[in-house]
């Protein structure tokens, strides 16, 4: 609370500096430059620190928006708000081109083609004569009269680019504890965890490449208002790659942080002058050191110090509500007829039928190999079926993604544990809470305590504001199953649940189960541990190679002879004779 | 756009002029390859370390100059320029991978790409403040200047890259398939967990790759200097290129850098004479965009699926 204060008692002090105390024109012009850089390194912020998405364009986002000011005002005459606006617009529809047709690939490619484009737009805005005046560039850029103030005196202007910055940097921090904010994070924990709890991580990288476009336009915009004269060489990919070093030299996961980042990197040269041409290498070094060093930068360094205080103890919390009374009926809740993936000559699922039951547990077991793991992973979406239908609640789900069937109720967890690392255990669980198709009355407050009952239910209330990365195991476990119970499903698939548990913690997970299925919760597990699947499954699906060799009572598939030959390579009496 | 370059002077669009498409191709080719060996040597660190080192272009015009330094700052003949240069980018590449990849290995890609890239730009700057922004030149290896068959003029520089060239990819294609190192180079490239468990040393294995990755970039510069001019840019174009030429060819396949690489100097060559010289660099970009929309994964890559 007090370093919130802080922070906005210095907003508003550097404000009234900004107005009142006489700093000269060549000083203002430096600061001018380090708010509008700023606002561009922000957009980093969302898309790299937030959507952990890489982008190496934001200096041609930052080019678009300088050069919608420079023409919008000299050469077509509109005002200045206007021009800026289509500045921000033309970057926006650039980044959101740039994304949807890239952002499915990612990682290297996703590079690779920020680079591409910046290349290209350095080339068009040299080239293209006609339209940007060429390298020569644009002058005489007119400053803003907004509401009959003018703000072509340098104080004044500097002032209206920090009320911007600052406005930029609240939204962002807000922005973080959202539904859209959450979902970006859970993106770049997890991609495919964020997909299996209802975050449509398409749509929201390619918003948050949006976003960070526009925020590189309008730190453009402003910058052309700034200096008046702006030219492609401002634009290159050398600054491009200045924009993320300010990003990660400050910490590109905090707004605070980077526009911290960008303020230092632009007001040392000033005080390293004496360094020259060894400017940009060392630039380069540091990059390299920050990387290897600071991985979260400055602002992360300083947020490490605070996380070190104890979290405010949680009140009393509201038991978990489970299901709604539609649910708890009886009934097929799941219907497969004849699915199969197949890897191209791999069958690993080959024809299997299965019928779940509203309210049962039912379990899936096999050798390792037989196609579990495939299985889940078509049911939950996350593998397309070869061939085959999937019916949940009477709806053919086959070949959804995992954020549809997330949004239709289904639920999941993986048998190698995939929590969002970097966030709380209650943030994980909130995402959970937030899946689409689930409204949680009572806005984010109602939301969070959702996710705190559900943390309360599997035991895990005392971790809710630790980092997940840090926690045992066992716990581990448990906050993922939070995650999905807190989305209210209809159908829970858990992979392995037990896996990596001891004695005592797989105790605790039957009874865990145990108290799902008295709150009328359907179940379909995979485990290897006859003795946890026996204490908690009605019914017992067997796979080998793909296909389905049994189904019955616990009591009914052990004694299975195919069963037996599975597991423990007996002979069956057909093969005897 | 368009329109500044005639094709031939007489002919104008329509006519079809053998010779001139012959020389541009034999050009382009040219171009191509040393796009193809750039290429190889990021597919080989990719392949190693599942990373792109984006600083690959930067090992390319660090060999034009050590190949300057030793000829003319030192005053050394040609060959033996040319191997103390390769020993010297042997060296590099020794603290290359200890100084960017090494210390970040257990890291998620992102940090390591981050890392290359600011290498990238402590090379350039720190070889711009090293030397200064004149490009140097270097002489054409070869004492004759080309051949001439019909109108088709083979320059001699452009005849040994290619012949360069197809030398190293072969003698690449026997080291991989029929010597002991090869096959654990390939082991650790497919699974560093396993190969570790079968006793193969992967950091030394590691370190090899950026050695002979170093290496070729090196020879990449040498061969190109004499057509390019050595200066600080010249790692940063090629290096764009030839990432884009080995996603073209299908990210991490061999065959696909080389056959991406020739594909994009021909491409481009052609663009230039036929449609723009001023955006003779964009067009392996607008290639590249292309690819990735309508076949990602490249000619000779195949599609692979996410696994929980």
């Amino acid at each position: 609370m007090i370093a919130r204060l802080g922070l906005a008692a210095l907003a508003i002090l550097s404000l009234l500096l900004a107005l009142g105390v006489g700093l000269n024109p060549y000083e203002l012009n430096i600061l001018v430059q380090a708010a509008t850089y700023a606002i561009a390194v922000l957009g980093l912020v969302i898309v790299l620190g937030l959507t952990g998405q890489i982008s190496l364009a934001q200096a041609g986002f930052f080019g678009l928006g300088a050069y919608g000011v420079a023409l919008g005002t000299t050469i077509y005459h509109l005002p200045f708000l206007v021009s800026l606006v289509a500045g921000m617009v033309i970057a926006a529809l650039m980044g959101a081109a740039l994304g949807a047709s890239t952002l499915r690939l990612g990682g290297h490619y996703l590079a690779m083609v920020t680079i591409s484009f910046q290349q290209i737009l350095t080339l068009v805005l040299t080239n293209w004569i006609s339209v940007t005046r060429g390298p020569d560039g644009i002058r005489d850029i007119p400053r803003p009269i907004l509401f009959g103030v003018s703000f072509a005196e340098s104080g004044r202007y500097l002032a209206f680019c920090l009320v911007l910055l600052y406005l930029a940097i609240y939204a962002i921090w807000r922005l973080k504890q959202t539904r859209l904010g959450l979902g970006m994070q859970a993106v770049r924990d997890n991609e495919l965890a964020a997909e299996v709890v209802g975050v449509n991580t398409y749509v929201t990288k390619v918003i948050a490449f949006i976003l960070s476009a526009a925020l590189g336009g309008l730190g453009g915009g402003l910058f052309a208002g700034g200096f008046g004269f702006i030219s492609p060489d401002q634009f290159s990919f050398a600054e491009s790659v200045v924009f993320m070093t300010m990003a990660l030299l400050g910490g590109v996961q905090s707004p605070f942080g980077a526009a911290l980042g960008t303020f230092i990197l632009i007001l040392m040269p000033e005080w390293l002058r004496f360094l020259k041409v060894f400017y940009l290498a060392i630039y380069g070094l540091a990059v390299i050191l920050i990387v290897r060093f600071m991985p979260n930068g400055i602002w992360g360094y300083v947020e490490g110090l605070r996380r070190r205080q104890a979290p405010a103890p949680i009140g009393p919390v509201e038991p978990l509500e489970l299901l709604s009374s539609r649910d708890v009926k009886g009934g097929t809740l799941l219907e497969v007829q004849d699915l199969a993936k197949h890897f191209g000559g791999l069958k690993a699922v080959d024809g299997v039928d299965l019928s779940i039951e509203r309210g049962t547990c039912q379990a899936l077991i096999g050798p390792n190999g037989s196609g579990k793991t495939t299985l889940l992973n078509v049911l939950s979406g996350i593998y397309k079926p070869t061939r085959g239908a999937i019916r949940y609640k009477g709806e053919n789900v086959a070949g959804m993604s995992p954020h549809m069937l997330a949004a239709r109720g289904v639920g999941r967890t993986f048998q190698n544990i995939r929590l969002f690392g970097s966030l709380t255990a209650l943030e994980n669980v909130v995402i959970g809470a937030l899946r689409p198709g689930h409204d949680v009355p009572g806005g984010m407050a109602g939301v969070r305590a959702r996710a705190l009952a559900a943390l309360d239910f599997v035991g895990m209330l005392d971790q809710a504001e630790l980092i997940v990365s840090g926690l045992p195991y066992g716990y581990q476990r448990r906050i993922e199953i939070a995650r999905a119970l807190a989305g209210n499903p209809g159908l829970l698939l858990l992979d392995e649940p037990g896996a990596g548990l001891n004695l005592t913690e797989k105790q605790g997970l039957v009874e865990l189960l145990r108290r799902l299925k008295g709150h009328g919760m359907t179940i379909f597990l995979i485990d290897h541990d006859m003795n946890l699947v026996e204490q908690v499954a009605e019914c017992i699906t067997v796979l080998n190679f793909g296909r389905k060799i049994a189904e019955g009572t616990p009591r009914e598939v052990l004694r299975h002879p195919e069963v037996r030959k599975a597991y423990l390579g007996e002979e069956t009496d057909a093969d005897a004779a | 756009m368009g329109g500044r370059h005639e094709p031939s002077a007489t002919g104008g669009w329509m006519a079809f002029d053998l010779a001139l498409n012959l020389q541009l191709l034999f050009t382009g080719t040219g171009i191509g390859a040393i796009y193809a060996l750039v290429a190889l040597g990021t597919v080989m660190i990719y392949r190693a370390t599942n990373v792109v080192n984006f600083a690959q272009g930067e090992f390319a015009m660090v060999g034009a100059y050590c190949m300057v330094i030793t000829t003319h700052g030192l005053g050394w003949p040609y060959g033996l320029g040319i191997l103390a240069s390769l020993a010297m980018m042997a060296l590099f590449g020794v603290v290359f991978n200890l100084g960017v990849y090494y210390p970040l290995r257990h890291r998620s890609f992102l940090p390591v790409i981050i890392s290359t890239i600011g290498a990238s730009i402590l090379l350039t700057n720190g070889m711009l403040a090293g030397y200064g922004p004149e490009p140097q030149t270097l002489p054409s290896a070869l004492g004759f200047d080309g051949i001439e068959i019909g109108e088709v003029f083979l320059d001699s520089q452009y005849m040994l890259i290619i012949g360069v060239t197809i030398l190293l990819v072969v003698a690449q294609y026997f080291f991989f398939e029929h010597t002991l190192i090869g096959k654990k180079l390939q082991a650790t490239s497919q699974d560093k967990e396993m190969a570790s468990l079968l006793g193969i040393p992967v950091s030394r294995m590691i370190m090899l790759t950026f050695i002979y990755s170093a290496v070729l970039g090196g020879i990449a510069g040498i061969l190109v200097a004499p057509i390019l001019f050595v200066s600080v840019g010249m790692g940063s174009q090629i290096a764009l290129k030839a990432f884009a030429a080995s996603i073209i060819g299908g990210f991490g396949d061999v065959t696909g850098a080389i056959v991406g690489g020739l594909m994009l100097g021909i491409i481009e060559t052609f663009g230039a004479a036929y449609i723009s010289v001023p955006y003779k660099d964009a067009f392996a970009f607008l290639v590249l965009f292309a690819f990735l929309l309508v076949r990602p994964y490249g000619i000779f890559g195949e599609k692979v699926s996410q696994k929980a």
